[in-house]
């Protein structure tokens, strides 16, 4: 493929700052506008006939971490697998909208998935490394992207970059499999980030995890944006409030019947958790916290 | 609440530390249990019964013959003294070799197609009702298929012919349990696979069967073990010959025939090769199935 351009983007945006969400009109100027890399605008998506979610549009910002939070099956997984086309795999699947990727719209016909999804990459909520060496994990995606440089540079990097260097620099040739559930969710975050994809999209990463290794990967993630655009979900507030600099709140009102999820309310974390405007986020976090 | 099991626990490992085995063998439970355990090891043993007393009346008949001689001489005609089984082994090598090399891939593909592409469709529905009647399909059967598609074309038994019949006969069982293990290999893998960038091909050759290799080895392994003790499809195509194998074409020796021919015989020298070729087939057979065992074995440990 072609190589990533990783324009050192100073933009750094504070959580407290709350900056208003640019219009959404912004991709219209090429690769996106210095702050929003990805850009939602989805009407409607379905599973078969099943209208899964509906309405549902947001900017997501370039080296931020965005959270999506929202009971469960209101979409969240959803949303968030549409931004790299992995919900192409689910047959019946239907999207209709738009996502535009620093401009581009990837729902386009003419844009092939395979290709999306070596820029935009994804950790899952169960850590799912390959039955391979721990090196040959991390060098999966180089390989298959016909990487020529310094391999192994490329795997200390990423594993350092997954702070899980240290731990298995003596036994990289062991098999993935043989590490604990954290030390295996850092290995998939370093093969990940070996092909240094522009956004990282992490499914629930910690929820299969124990505490103390959910605080190491909340810290790395606030390390890896820096480099990367972080998209993730998370039922767990306290950690959306930790990590996140902006927050989405989608729900379904299941008691009412209805199972299209839809968002409700998008902005920065620190807005959405003090200052909530609609009736159902306030609901929503005052339930959480209560 | 919390109290409650841990009284418990600890009265029971007293029960225990206290009075050892007088205690339990007066409760029925335990006297049940230990008589179904006694039911169940006599069974085992008597179930391995038929196994080692098949292996050791071969070690004892066919023992002595066990040689170099055995394995590079031809065998001796009627009367004759000496001899060996050296052309049917090759034989039998060279046939399971011809099966191996047409049933494996076809095999391999056919499980990734059942398990990959049209897990559901009517193709894969029928594909897979036909491999399992196949598996049960009576071996004979495919020695008088082969008999009329390959030899009466060819005019002449050859070891071709007996390798394309005993790949009909492996086929079946390496499909099966390709497309099991394919459907082993845990969705999350495939899902990291394509979350990565792999197209569909990609997923599969990368991830998936080298994550399913073991298991359809071990499919590999049993099948081959099977043809290699089959009888009637080679009587039927590849019929025997008392000399050295020269070409793909012509009849050839097999372990299975000799066994089946010379047993027969009246001389005593020919029905000690007998017992010696089936103590070897045996050797070979129990080896295969040990090896798929081993490697299954360290497939589930890694
Ligand atoms: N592969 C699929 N096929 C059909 N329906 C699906 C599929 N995946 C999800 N759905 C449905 O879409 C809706 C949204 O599911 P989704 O997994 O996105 O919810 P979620 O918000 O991630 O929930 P959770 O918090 O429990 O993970 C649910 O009603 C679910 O049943
Ligand atoms: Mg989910």
């Amino acid at each position: 493929m072609d190589t990533h351009d990783h324009a050192p983007t100073p933009a750094t945006i504070k959580p407290a700052a709350p900056a208003p969400v640019p219009a959404n009109g912004a991709h219209a100027n090429g690769n996106g506008n210095g702050h929003s890399i990805v850009e939602v605008k989805l009407k409607a998506l379905y599973y078969g006939s099943f209208k899964a979610v509906r309405d549902t549009d947001l900017a997501i910002k370039r080296n931020a971490i965005t959270a999506f939070i929202g009971p469960s099956g209101c979409g969240k997984s959803t949303v968030l697998r549409s931004i790299n086309r992995m919900n192409d795999l689910v047959r019946g699947f239907r999207f209709d909208g738009h996502i535009h990727f620093r401009g581009r719209d990837i729902y386009d016909t003419k844009i092939d998935p395979v290709a999306v999804r070596r820029h935009i990459g994804m950790v899952f909520q169960q850590p799912n490394p390959f039955a391979m060496s721990i090196y040959r994990n991390v060098t999966f995606g180089l390989r298959l992207n016909g990487y020529k440089g310094n391999i192994q540079d490329k795997v200390e990097q990423a594993l350092r970059g997954s702070a899980l260097w240290d731990e298995v620099k003596e036994k990289l040739h062991q098999s993935g499999l043989a590490l604990s559930g954290g030390q295996q969710q850092r290995l998939c975050i370093a093969r990940a980030i070996a092909t240094e994809p522009e956004v990282l999209l992490m499914d629930e990463p910690c929820s299969a995890l124990d505490p103390v290794a959910t605080r190491k990967i909340e810290e790395l993630m606030l390390e890896l944006k820096k480099r990367f655009t972080i998209i993730t979900v998370t039922h767990n507030l306290q950690q959306a409030k930790r990590v996140a600099d902006m927050t989405g709140f989608l729900y379904v009102d299941t008691t009412q019947g209805a199972r299209t999820g839809y968002l409700v309310e998008y902005g920065p974390t620190e807005g959405i958790f003090n200052d909530p405007k609609e009736k159902h986020t306030k609901d929503y976090i005052q339930g959480a916290f209560s | 609440m919390s109290v409650l099991p841990i009284r418990r626990q600890t009265m029971v490992e007293g029960d225990i530390d206290l009075s050892k085995l007088e205690r339990r063998l007066r409760e029925p439970r335990t006297l049940i249990n230990a008589a179904l355990n006694w039911l169940v090891a006599g069974l085992t043993v008597l179930a391995m019964v038929p196994l080692f007393s098949v292996i050791f009346m071969l070690l004892w008949r066919g023992g002595q013959r066990l040689g170099i001689a055995l394995f590079t001489e031809l065998p001796p005609g009627a009367g004759m003294v000496g001899g060996g089984i050296g052309n049917a082994l090759l034989g039998t090598v060279i046939m399971v070799g011809i099966a191996t090399l047409l049933s494996v891939p076809v095999g391999i593909l056919g499980g990734i197609y059942l398990a990959e592409f049209g897990p559901n469709t009517k193709t894969a529905s029928v594909v897979r009702f036909a491999a399992k009647v196949l598996t049960g399909l009576p071996s004979v059967i495919a020695g008088v298929f082969v008999y009329a598609l390959v030899v009466t074309t060819m005019g002449t038994f050859s070891a071709l012919a007996g390798g394309v019949a005993l790949s009909i006969l492996m086929l079946p069982t390496i499909i099966l349990t390709a497309e099991d293990a394919i459907r082993m290999v845990p969705h999350r893998m495939r899902e990291a696979a394509i979350g990565m960038g792999c197209t569909q091909t990609q997923a599969i050759l990368k991830v998936i069967l080298p994550t399913a290799r073991p298991g359809i080895l071990t499919g590999v392994m049993l099948a081959v073990a099977r043809a290699a003790g089959e009888t009637a499809p080679l009587l039927f195509t590849a019929l025997f010959s008392d000399y050295w194998i020269r070409r793909l074409h012509e009849p050839s020796a097999s372990l299975a025939v000799i066994i089946y021919d010379f047993s027969g015989q009246p001389y005593p020298n020919l029905i000690e090769i007998a017992w010696a070729a089936s103590l070897v087939l045996v050797l070979i057979v129990l080896g295969l199935n040990i090896a798929a065992q081993f490697y299954l074995r360290k497939s589930f440990t890694k």
